[in-house]
């Protein structure tokens, strides 16, 4: 149970994918504009990684080791996570469409989106359990989210602003955005101390 | 067995199952697309405006396809052209549209009116107002910092001393900026009329003199001259009925501020 704790601890705060290890940034710049599609996205790469976690587990566990091709992780992972993304695509506009159109073409950029497979290969390295794998990719998910939720606030805060000319836009945003992952950094160690 | 052998039985093996999954969920997931969405969509101009009352051009778009909405004559940027089109598409008969234009509803230029405060805080009328009603003089008037030309899609506004001005040749009269404005001075009226009162202010005469030497001081004086009987003063302002309006001007010569201005059909 400290275990699964401190995976969640970890991926949400100390270890959080976006903040801290600078993956999926382009969701990240992308999105976090508007806190509706922040809420979308977050939930659509909570259930992806979640999914992908559990199935890239089993596969790796009960084909890829026993055949001896361990190797070819990174190639069937992607395999698994693009059409899972598919799917859930098709899912969102057959049951969720207002979901599907808010997410529109950031739907597809979760195929590529890197945490994802980050996540899978993590847990093979990290030899996690089937239960550990699960919650890894969930509690990634949500910390990719409130990475997500935190910044759309600061971003909120940011068009009121008024910066100088050059630089309005972009600029000021990736120094907010680095500004927003030093934050993070003060939760290095905490993990260690609360579950060591 | 040969490793080789076994990654390409293994890794086809996988592909073949996730694309089995896809085909299933696309044939029993499928959502059907309306063949009519298609057509419409190219009729209408894509402005995404919403003056139709729907979240952009699909929206729309989409309503008719599905029935629930029955008017083709809703989109105001695109005009009857766009009316007879989409009514052409559904087999209907087609119903014009009554073409339409913002009006800024105050003279309060820096000449005649004066601020109260200097404002400091980030330049848009929504954050202005948020501070005791704004920074001018006149509580109904115009703040001048523009959130309507911002919010205009065609870039039909533009603050001339201090008064949000509309280019009617411009506008298509989606009223964005009517829905954005905080002071709600900008009124969306028929695009062809003679006249209309450029001001907002219900204050009895000598409160609006104090404050602003164009605004309108309630004198009743164009209700009485107007021959047609189009005008009636409601809250210390002068009301006009487009439908009984005959264009004489009348009203904007007798005005002793001479805050009625003709519109664009003069």
């Amino acid at each position: 149970m400290t275990k699964i704790l401190m995976i969640a601890f970890m991926m949400i705060f100390t270890q959080n994918y976006v903040l801290v290890q600078f993956l999926a940034i382009c969701p990240f710049l992308g999105v976090s504009q508007k806190f509706d599609s922040c809420i979308g996205m977050s939930g659509a790469v909570i259930f992806v990684m979640t999914l992908a976690s559990a199935v890239t587990w089993l596969i790796y566990t009960y084909i890829m080791v026993p055949l001896g091709l361990a190797y070819l992780s990174t190639i069937i992972f992607i395999l698994v996570i693009a059409a899972l993304v598919q799917f859930v695509e098709i899912f969102l506009k057959k049951f969720i469409k207002p979901l599907y159109s808010a997410l529109g073409v950031y739907l597809p950029l979760i195929t590529t989106n890197c945490a994802v497979l980050a996540v899978t290969l993590l847990n093979i390295s990290e030899n996690y359990n089937l239960v550990e794998s699960c919650v890894d990719g969930f509690s990634a998910g949500v910390g990719f989210g409130l990475a997500l939720v935190l910044f759309c606030g600061v971003r909120k805060a940011l068009e009121r602003a008024r910066p100088p000319k050059s630089w309005e836009g972009l600029p000021i945003t990736l120094a907010a955005a680095a500004l927003t992952s030093m934050t993070f950094m003060g939760f290095a160690g905490i993990a260690d101390k609360l579950f060591g | 067995m040969n490793p080789v052998l076994i990654a390409v039985l293994v890794l086809g093996g996988i592909s073949a199952l996730c694309a089995l999954l896809l085909v299933l969920a696309s044939k029993y997931m499928a959502v059907p697309v309306d063949e009519k969405f298609p057509a419409l969509r190219g009729c209408l101009p894509g402005a995404n405006c919403g003056a139709c009352g729907y979240a952009g051009c699909d929206g729309y778009a989409n309503a008719l396809a599905a029935g629930e909405e029955l008017k083709t004559n809703k989109c105001v940027a695109g005009g009857t052209d766009v009316a007879v089109a989409l009514a052409e598409t559904l087999g209907v008969e087609a119903e014009a549209v009554a073409e339409v234009n913002a009006y800024v509803l105050c003279s309060g230029s820096c000449e005649v009116t004066k601020k109260r405060a200097e404002f400091q805080g980030a330049q848009t009328c929504a954050a202005a107002k948020l501070l005791f009603g704004g920074d001018g003089a006149c509580g109904y008037g115009c703040l001048g910092y523009g959130d309507c030309a911002a919010v205009c899609h065609e870039h039909a506004i533009n603050l001339v001393n201090g008064v949000a001005r509309i280019n009617d040749l411009r506008c298509m009269g989606c009223g964005a900026c009517a829905r954005t404005c905080p002071q709600h001075i900008i009124a969306v009226l028929p695009k062809e009329i003679d006249v209309f009162v450029g001001c907002s202010n219900h204050d009895r005469g000598p409160a609006v003199k104090a404050v602003c030497s164009a605004g309108c001081i309630g004198c009743g004086l164009c209700a009485k001259k107007c021959p047609s009987g189009a005008i009636t003063l409601l809250n210390n302002l002068p009301k006009v009925d487009y439908d009984k309006c005959t264009g004489c001007t009348v009203c904007t010569e007798v005005c002793p501020v001479k805050c009625i201005h003709l519109g664009n059909k003069v």
